[in-house]
């Protein structure tokens, strides 16, 4: 086992505990007393105070071991969880991550940093204390922890703990050093005596200097419990012999405890030891009762009613812990997920793969067709509707919830609010939806951006609030949901709103839009994505310098995305983001103008109709489309490319968002799946062309950005005062 | 050959270096060997609307999408007129950030030549009709000169990229 290994895993594994210790904070903020979130809490700080331990990060492990003793005095109802100390232990979290990350990138802890820990941990003084005792007597489940605080968990009395252990031979070539383990055991106290057992040494000849071959009696002052001296051998513990005798304790009792361990894990005693009633040791010993009384009666004790005959645990502790179990495997069954840790490029090497696949199943598709053999044209069609199976599958590995990605914002709000004096709820709505993990990455900052304006801008100060009849506390709603392939992502806000005439006044006295100039409502609040435009009254630290919201829009459109804005004054404003759910591989509909091969998105498609066959509205690119005027833009036209005659064009008609239009192309050729590749940075400047793809007869397309098309036609034919701008308003009432 | 000094001056160091020659007109150019990848014939290239001339379009080199450079534009010659040995020199270029892939459009291509660095010349200030930080420098081989390009500056990406962008407006 390589270290380096190990320290990458738990890296990857500190960050997994700090967010969910962060989702569990801010869950008890919201109210959550469970003692479940608790126990969250403190497990994520144990476990990485316990692995840290092992790789010498002593910064990690003294911070987290203070912060875990408030946290395991929480746990035993000695202290009550109030929103000051959650206020506490939020930055406490985050100093934990800070000092992770120092230690993944090697850089030592600077003053600054060390000092914010200090100060972290006096502030923490109040509730390690021996304080006065609030024990909140509404939690059945602290009662049994309590009782039997005085078994394993002996907070207040330093007590002498004996451990006797025998390293395995193969640990240092596993890359452990037994030296880091009892290093970390003087975190936990004072080893105040240590004997080395040397006797399994072999003759020098026969010494192998990779075995180890020591073994060590040490005695070990410590509040710590039973399981946190445990934990410390936890990755030796497999190979090595380990008994650890508690302090005041009958040492022939426990002796007999110790046996080999269980192949399969047992709920039950899980819960039993997290609740400190026995230790693991303990169980296994249990268990071993009934596997030898299962061999003898033939029939299998209740594990429960074992322990109660042994006399290990009361009654009722057991009666307790039984329902606990039954609640969470109840939980575990509806929602809990096994997952395997998988290096990204791993997967998109297989997506990769998979869109080579697709395009060769296009060219056999061809070339099979071409032969007209009908039991080969079956195969075929089997073959393709099976690569479009693995093609979905392999895509839906990279989707990931959003929620993970809304969930940040909770803590963003929360922190926000408070430094602005405001009070803002955040509500999430559609967290399970999925989209692809490389868009997720590329969507926080402009989700980032858009709820810190909502903060900062849109929702009122308290006193402005009640003034205009609304409640004290603003709310900022984030919606998530699927709609024909795309995925919408809503920010919405009970603020002020954004007051058109002021955006209008402003991008005139700017420069932007002059006097006069007939916009629709859509492309007024669209204005705020100008770069140099910000309405805000004043600039704060968070925004209102007139940069982000042109970053914001540019963000958006790089995912292949669009984003519209909807807003009343006084009342609030949504803004809503449609993105393409993935940008590997995508639906297209393959159409030729000139000689070019170009495929349009068929999520943006509405119908393909003969252009001939449409009234055209007088003197206008414009089309009478059962009624309604749908104006088009000529690929041949606008790409410039070489005329052809007009007689068999045909029109693609197109929707994005709000907007339709026409695309109009010589030859429709049908759908097509394609995998996008990118045009490469030369073709960074060409408007209206998303990337390219290959087709099954090797030849290259080019995709159209639909939206940056239409765009495109806009500016280039000015047609803002015609056709478009006319309908586009008509559309919108 | 590993020695540091490139300076041509320095008679006693035998700097030799391959270089791949082909025909524009009735030009010899070279690159040098180790920035080229492969050779293909030339079979169709898809075009790009509203592109300057100098860039011909896209093609598929085995899944990937690799912009084709008419090479004589870029040297400000005629542009190629495609013939039965026309083909496509494809090239690798780092720069800082990343690799770029880019086929470069050949009237022919003629031979491998071994080039002592000493029968190298530098680029004349004037004369050679073609922008001077194109040009390597100028070797002479069988009563013929042969201009070695400098393809981080002749095929650089950022200024390709601004004159697409130029076209455009």
């Amino acid at each position: 086992m390589n270290l380096d290994g190990a320290l990458q895993t738990f890296f990857a594994e500190a960050e997994d505990f700090l967010n969910s210790m962060e989702a569990a904070l801010l869950r008890m903020d919201e109210g959550d007393t469970d003692m479940e979130t608790i126990n969250e809490i403190f497990r994520a700080a144990h476990t990485i105070k316990g692995s840290a331990g092992l790789f010498g990060l002593n910064d990690i492990v003294s911070f987290t071991h203070i912060v875990e003793n408030v946290l395991d005095r929480a746990r035993d109802e000695k202290i009550v969880i109030s929103s000051d100390l959650l206020s506490i232990f939020l930055p406490c979290r985050d100093h934990i991550a800070v000092l992770v990350e120092n230690a993944r990138q090697e850089q030592e802890n600077d003053a600054a940093c060390l000092a914010q820990g200090k100060a972290l941990l006096d502030s923490l003084q109040p509730w390690l204390e021996a304080a006065p005792q609030q024990v909140a007597a509404n939690v059945p489940a602290a009662s049994v922890a309590t009782t039997h605080a005085s078994n394993s968990d002996v907070e207040t009395n330093h007590e002498a703990w004996h451990i006797s252990v025998r390293f395995g031979p193969d640990l240092l070539r596993n890359g452990m050093d037994p030296l880091s383990i009892l290093r970390y055991l003087r975190t936990l106290g004072e080893i105040s005596h240590i004997t080395t057992i040397t006797e399994h040494l072999p003759a020098f000849d026969d010494y192998d200097p990779e075995q180890l071959y020591l073994g060590f009696e040490i005695t070990l002052i410590s509040n710590a419990s039973q399981q946190q001296i445990e934990d410390a051998f936890m990755f030796v513990r497999e190979e090595s012999e380990l008994k650890i005798i508690p302090p005041r304790s009958n040492i022939e009792a426990y002796v007999n405890l110790i046996k080999s361990l269980p192949e399969n894990t047992q709920r039950l005693g899980e819960i039993l030891v997290k609740s400190h009633a026995i230790t693991f040791q303990e169980l296994e010993a249990a268990l071993a009762t009934q596997k030898s009384q299962a061999k003898s009666s033939g029939a299998v004790g209740m594990l429960g009613n074992i322990l109660i005959e042994e006399q290990s645990v009361p009654a009722e502790i057991v009666n307790a812990a039984l329902d606990k179990q039954k609640k969470v495997s109840e939980k575990k069954t509806s929602g809990e997920n096994r997952f395997i840790r998988v290096d990204a490029e791993r997967l998109d090497i297989l997506i990769n793969l998979i869109g080579e696949l697709v395009i060769n199943r296009q060219r056999v598709d061809l070339l099979s067709s071409k032969m007209g053999n009908p039991t080969l044209i079956e195969a075929v069609t089997s073959m393709g509707n099976f690569t479009e199976a693995i093609r979905d599958a392999a895509l839906t590995l990279r989707m990931v919830p959003i929620g993970d990605t809304f969930q940040k914002f909770k803590r963003v709000v929360r922190d926000t609010a408070k430094s602005i004096g405001k009070e803002i709820e955040l509500e999430i709505e559609g967290a399970e939806t999925e989209l692809d993990r490389s868009m997720v990455e590329k969507l926080n900052d402009p989700l980032m951006h858009i709820v810190r304006n909502a903060m900062d801008h849109g929702i009122e100060a308290i006193a402005v609030r009640q003034e205009r009849g609304k409640s004290s506390s603003g709310t900022i709603k984030l919606t998530a949901r699927h709609d024909a392939g795309n995925i919408v992502i809503g920010i919405h806000d009970d603020g002020g709103g954004l007051d058109i005439e002021r955006i209008r006044k402003k991008a005139i006295a700017n420069g932007i839009l002059e006097e006069g100039e007939h916009l629709t409502r859509q492309e007024l609040f669209q204005l705020i994505f100008h770069p140099g435009l910000s309405t805000a009254e004043q600039v704060t630290n968070l925004s209102g310098r007139g940069v982000g919201m042109d970053v914001v829009k540019r963000n958006i459109e790089e995912l292949q995305g669009g984003i519209e804005i909807e807003s009343e004054v006084g009342v609030g404003t949504s803004f809503s983001i449609r993105l393409p759910l993935t940008l590997a591989i995508i639906d297209g509909f393959h159409v030729t103008a000139g000689h070019i091969d170009f495929i349009v998105p068929q999520n943006t498609i509405l119908e393909c109709v003969d252009l001939n066959s449409l009234m055209h509205v007088q003197g206008q690119n414009c089309v009478n489309l059962r009624g309604e005027q749908v104006p088009y833009i000529r690929l041949r036209e606008i790409f410039s490319l070489e005329p052809k005659d007009h007689s068999r064009e045909k029109i693609v008609v197109v929707q994005f968002g709000e907007k339709r239009a026409g695309i109009v192309v010589d030859e429709l050729h049908g759908e097509i799946q394609t995998v996008v590749k990118p045009m490469g940075p030369i073709f960074q400047a060409l408007k209206g062309i998303g990337g390219s793809s290959l087709l099954g007869t090797g030849a290259v397309s080019l995709i159209l950005d639909v939206q940056q098309l239409i765009g495109f036609a806009i500016n280039r034919e000015h047609l803002r005062n015609n056709a478009f701008s006319v309908s586009a308003q008509e559309q919108e009432q | 050959m590993n020695q540091p000094s490139r300076q041509k001056k320095a008679q006693s160091v035998e700097v030799i270096k391959q270089y791949l020659t082909f025909r524009i007109g009735n030009e010899n150019y070279g690159l040098e060997l180790s920035q080229t990848r492969e050779i293909i014939e030339y079979s169709g290239i898809t075009e790009v609307p509203l592109m300057p001339n100098f860039l011909r379009g896209v093609i598929n080199l085995r899944g990937e999408v690799v912009p084709v450079i008419d090479l004589a534009v870029r040297l400000g010659r005629k542009p190629i007129e495609v013939q039965k040995r026309t083909c496509i020199i494809v090239v690798e270029l780092q720069n800082s950030e990343q690799n770029h892939v880019l086929g470069l459009l050949a009237d022919s291509v003629s031979e491998v030549i071994d080039m002592n660095d000493d029968n190298i010349e530098d680029a004349p200030s004037f004369g050679a009709n073609i922008r001077a930080d194109f040009i390597q420098g100028i070797a002479k081989r069988d009563d013929e000169f042969v201009v070695l390009l400098d393809a981080n500056s002749a095929l650089s990406i950022r200024e390709l990229a601004h004159l697409v962008e130029a076209q455009l407006q």
